[in-house]
């Protein structure tokens, strides 16, 4: 039916055209933004915890060092870091690739106003297929989302495990539990129902970030929006006027789905973890 | 060049004055520096227009959710839901993509003294654009913090004021409005941070830098594009984001002590913007 474009029309040129391979691709460049999100959660909570943990330990560098880690995300604006965390990293594996394989090259890294690291010291080879170029990519993406929103989850995180009323901490250690029980056994599961309200807006955050995959050059939904909706010419199978707004106002209501959807999400699982405490120390409405 | 050369040369290349081609060859700190300072005036500028008309605007919008009926409301609510619901990036997209299909026309707006042609065409420049984004989007976000406060003035402080005789205005103007405000002032200080920190978008989003007038961010990733060393560039963007920040918290503070100065300092609410999460 798709064979011949230019002789369809109204509805049937229109389900055409929406089903071309290039926007086979565009539907698949959200299954990107949903794989950000899923891979970089896990790394979100153990960078957060890690840093929560710093913010409390006995040794004053690791309290220092979690303090100025949590606090950096206050003062300096995200995408800062978003366009700074990826190519230094970058420039940290290539120069330490450098040292180790090409440890017998005498010339600088830093050259004037170039980078230069010798073909073995590349990161991902230059012969490497194109898939890896795309993961290394992706893969550095992760990290600085992780750094960021880590941060976030820190403070959060942190702020949960002082809100724990003291007298469950006290009692659990009239029972006898030591320091660790103590932690695993009762500061940490009680944690969470503090903790939840602070996570579910870093939820929301970070679904609103993923957008700016697109600045790491990733090919991802903005991208594909911008390639398919700037006009087309009749040289084209499929001839139009510049569409961008359309595709970009069909981005919008995909976020603001997501959100509402994880909204909803987010309040039924406070109310299942606000279960069996009193909504005087919560303030869940259950 | 020296670095007194460089300072008059770029201190306002952002506005389009000075030095026409940015440093090439030997980029020095001062350079990077002197450059991106001036493209903070951007920021400074996008935020504080911003947030001034925002707080006006969601003011109102707040008033209307709470007290509106339900044909002034559902609009507001739509618009409130669409705004946070959406990432501040796509909206610039969406917005800009929106503001260059209009016609270009000239609209007449006699100001008494003078007649200035307003273009529609200023709206595709980030100047105008982005500020109108970034109004509306601060609006609402800013709205939704003043409902909640709104809802949660006190009826005993309302009742008093009825009790009082003040009526309308008035009773809006002297009991209700202060008391939002001193609710709403700690979230509020935190939007106002995140705000400033979110016009670092504009001209990573669909607003072209317009013979490289950019901002702080534009002008510290030009530097690590030529230099190929992010690490003196972006770390002086870090600076100057933090001292403004410094600033901000300071004037929010300021104003958090004459909002709370008639309250016995235990039920003052700890003003503490640093220990919050924002958008």
């Amino acid at each position: 039916m798709c064979s011949d474009p230019s002789s369809l029309e109204g509805f049937q040129w229109l389900l055409c055209y929406l089903t071309t391979a290039k926007h086979m691709q565009f539907y698949g460049s959200f299954g990107i933004v949903m794989l950000l999100l899923v891979v970089t959660v896990p790394f979100i909570m153990v960078f957060g915890f890690l840093g929560a943990l710093a913010r409390r330990s006995g040794f004053a560098p690791f309290r220092w060092f979690g303090l100025g880690y949590t606090s950096m995300v206050r003062g300096v604006p995200d995408i800062a870091f978003f366009l700074f965390v990826p190519i230094a990293l970058d420039q940290f594996v290539e120069f330490s690739r450098h040292k180790i394989k090409c440890s017998d090259s005498t010339e600088p890294i830093y050259q004037g106003n170039d980078f230069v690291v010798c073909a073995a010291a590349k990161m991902p080879l230059g012969s490497a297929p194109q898939f890896f170029h795309e993961a290394w990519g992706f893969t550095l993406a992760v990290v600085a989302f992780a750094i960021v929103f880590g941060a976030f989850a820190a403070n959060t995180i942190h702020g949960a495990l002082m809100a724990v009323p003291k007298g469950q901490l006290e009692t659990a250690r009239a029972y006898g539990m030591n320091d660790r029980q103590t932690f695993w056994r009762v500061h940490m599961p009680q944690m969470w129902v503090y903790a939840l309200p602070g996570l579910s807006n870093l939820w929301q955050i970070l679904i609103k970030a993923t957008p700016l995959l697109f600045l790491l050059g990733i090919e991802e939904i903005v991208y594909w929006a911008r390639e398919l909706g700037g006009a087309k010419t009749g040289f084209f199978t499929y001839p139009h006027p510049d569409w961008r707004m359309w595709y970009f106002m069909a981005l919008l209501f995909f976020y603001v789905f997501l959100t509402w959807a994880s909204q909803k999400a987010f309040i039924w699982l406070e109310i299942k973890l606000a279960r069996g405490m009193t909504s005087r120390t919560t303030g869940v409405r259950a | 060049m020296s670095c007194a050369e460089t300072f008059t040369g770029y201190v306002f290349r952002s506005l389009g004055y000075g030095e026409r081609l940015l440093p090439k060859g030997e980029i020095t700190l001062c350079d990077q520096f002197v450059l991106i300072g001036s493209g903070l005036m951007w920021n400074v500028y996008f935020a504080l227009l911003a947030v001034i008309f925002g707080f006006v605007f969601a003011t109102l919008l707040a008033f209307i959710r709470v007290n509106g009926n339900l044909v002034l409301r559902a609009p507001v609510e739509v618009f409130v839901f669409i705004f946070r619901g959406s990432p501040l990036f796509i909206q610039f997209f969406f917005v800009y993509e929106l503001f260059s299909q209009l016609p270009r026309v000239g609209v007449e707006i006699p100001l008494g003294f003078a007649t200035i042609t307003a273009e529609t065409a200023w709206l595709t420049k980030a100047w105008l654009g982005a500020t109108i984004v970034l109004f509306l989007n601060t609006s609402a976000y800013t709205a939704e913090i003043f409902t909640g406060a709104l809802r949660a003035v006190p009826t005993g402080d309302i009742e008093a004021a009825d009790a009082y005789g003040m009526s309308g205005y008035k009773k809006f103007r002297r009991i209700v409005w202060p008391t939002m405000l001193r609710l709403a002032w700690p979230s509020y200080s935190n939007e106002a941070i995140f705000l400033f920190h979110s016009t670092t978008l504009v001209y990573f989003s669909g607003f072209p830098a317009w013979k490289q007038k950019g901002d702080a961010l534009y002008y510290a990733n030009y530097f690590a594009e030529k230099t190929f060393n992010p690490f003196v560039a972006y770390p002086i963007v870090a600076f100057y984001f933090i001292c403004v920040t410094l600033l901000i918290v300071a004037f929010f503070g300021f104003f958090s002590k004459k909002l709370n100065y008639h309250l016995a300092t235990e039920t003052r609410k700890k003003y503490r913007p640093l220990a919050m999460l924002g958008r």
